[in-house]
């Protein structure tokens, strides 16, 4: 039985997207067999983040329709084993997602897989609906900004009453946390909300605080996961959140201004 | 920086009015999230109406949707203020 995790915000351009590239490679990178599933019908987007778009023959509408089957539709990652993407129809009718075909195609993949990753589309309607239905988790992805902690409180809580475990009063969807495009900076100079803000807030466990990084977009010009840069903060970061999501206990590394003084130096040179 | 004068003197930044302005919306949209659409705006109205008689704050309707067994529930709380105004 593959564990199935979805990755939502409500609000549009959050890093939904970059976070399921990261945590999806993360995962298949410790040996699990992953697939990550693009929910956002009309605006496919992360095969261009995993950079295999020019090997996109038939999409998850294709699938769910019948007219391909799994193995002709999963891309095979190049530069990780163990990691499949089953990317999104770019048909403009959004009804095409069942959710009797969704169901169908996740209880498949559910077979030979270890984790299902749900690329979630912004909003609170039916894409994200069914993206989150048959989550056993959920990662929430917030922006340290007003409007995007608001929406995340409501997806909580159509987490709380949308999802197959809620309507079958089963043991809830697991929520994370993953705050993104923190600037401890700007936090510092009381511009922005805090981990701990945030936090208090929404009140489910952090699961870890990506910081903003200019890699991102190298990354996605690239359509290489920023995971993949392990030299960079982002990566690092996501490094992290992966290693929690698997049960490690990790300090939070990127919240503090990195100080850069003569101290410091001082002491790297002394140690 | 005029801006920044602005902060330094009311010593508040914008991070916590931020905070402060989030957890009053939060607060209010949870306490009618699981509940059927129409709920907010009931709310609303069934507010207007109060006030219509009585003087009441904002946060002095409260709905609150249960179920209780096979039965739903709808509470409704009216905190009245401590001396009713002569009129
Ligand atoms: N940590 C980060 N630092 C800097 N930029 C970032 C970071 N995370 C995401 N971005 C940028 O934010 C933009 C939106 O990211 P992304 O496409 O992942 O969001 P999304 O939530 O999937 O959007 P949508 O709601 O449209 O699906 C992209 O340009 C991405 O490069
Ligand atoms: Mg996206």
């Amino acid at each position: 039985m593959a564990e199935v995790i979805v990755i939502t915000s409500g609000k549009g351009g959050v890093g939904k997207t970059t976070t399921s590239a990261a945590i999806g490679t993360g995962l298949a990178m410790r040996g699990y067999k992953t697939v990550v599933i693009d929910f956002d019908v009309g605006l496919r987007n992360l095969d261009l983040i995993m950079g295999c778009e020019r090997r996109v023959v038939y999409d998850f509408v294709n699938v769910i329709r019948n007219e391909a089957n799994l193995t002709q539709s999963l891309i095979r990652d190049k530069r990780v084993d163990n990691l499949f993407i089953l990317p999104a129809s770019q048909t403009r009718d959004k009804d095409t997602l069942d959710i009797e075909g969704v169901e169908r195609v996740i209880n498949q993949l559910s077979e030979t897989f270890d984790y299902i990753v749900c690329d979630s589309p912004a909003g609170i309607e039916r894409g994200a609906f069914m993206a989150m239905y048959f989550a056993d988790q959920a990662v929430v992805v917030t922006n340290p900004e007003v409007s995007s902690v608001r929406d995340s409180d409501r997806i909580l809580g159509l987490l709380a009453s949308k999802t197959k475990r809620a309507e079958e009063e089963r043991e809830p969807v697991k929520e994370h946390l993953l705050l993104t495009r923190y600037e401890p900076s700007r936090v510092e100079k009381g511009e922005m909300l805090s981990v701990e803000d945030v936090k208090e807030i929404l009140a489910i466990p952090l699961l870890g605080v990506i910081p903003e990084s200019r890699e991102v977009l190298q990354a996605s010009n690239a359509g290489s996961p920023i995971i993949l840069a392990s030299e960079s903060d982002a990566g690092q970061a996501y490094e992290d959140a992966v290693s929690r999501l698997l049960g490690e206990d990790l300090v939070h590394r990127f919240v503090e201004v990195e100080k850069k003084g003569f101290f410091n130096r001082f002491r790297l040179f002394r140690s | 920086m005029r801006f920044l004068e602005f902060f330094r003197n009311n010593r508040k930044t914008t991070a916590t009015v931020a905070k402060e302005r989030l957890q009053i919306i939060v607060a209010r949209e949870r306490t009618t999230r699981n509940g059927p659409d129409y709920l907010p705006l009931m709310k609303e109205e069934l507010l207007l109406v109060v006030r219509k008689y009585i003087q009441v704050e904002e946060g002095a309707v409260t709905i609150q949707l249960d179920k209780e067994g096979d039965c739903e529930v709808l509470e409704l709380n009216i905190t009245l203020p401590d001396a009713p105004t002569a009129s």
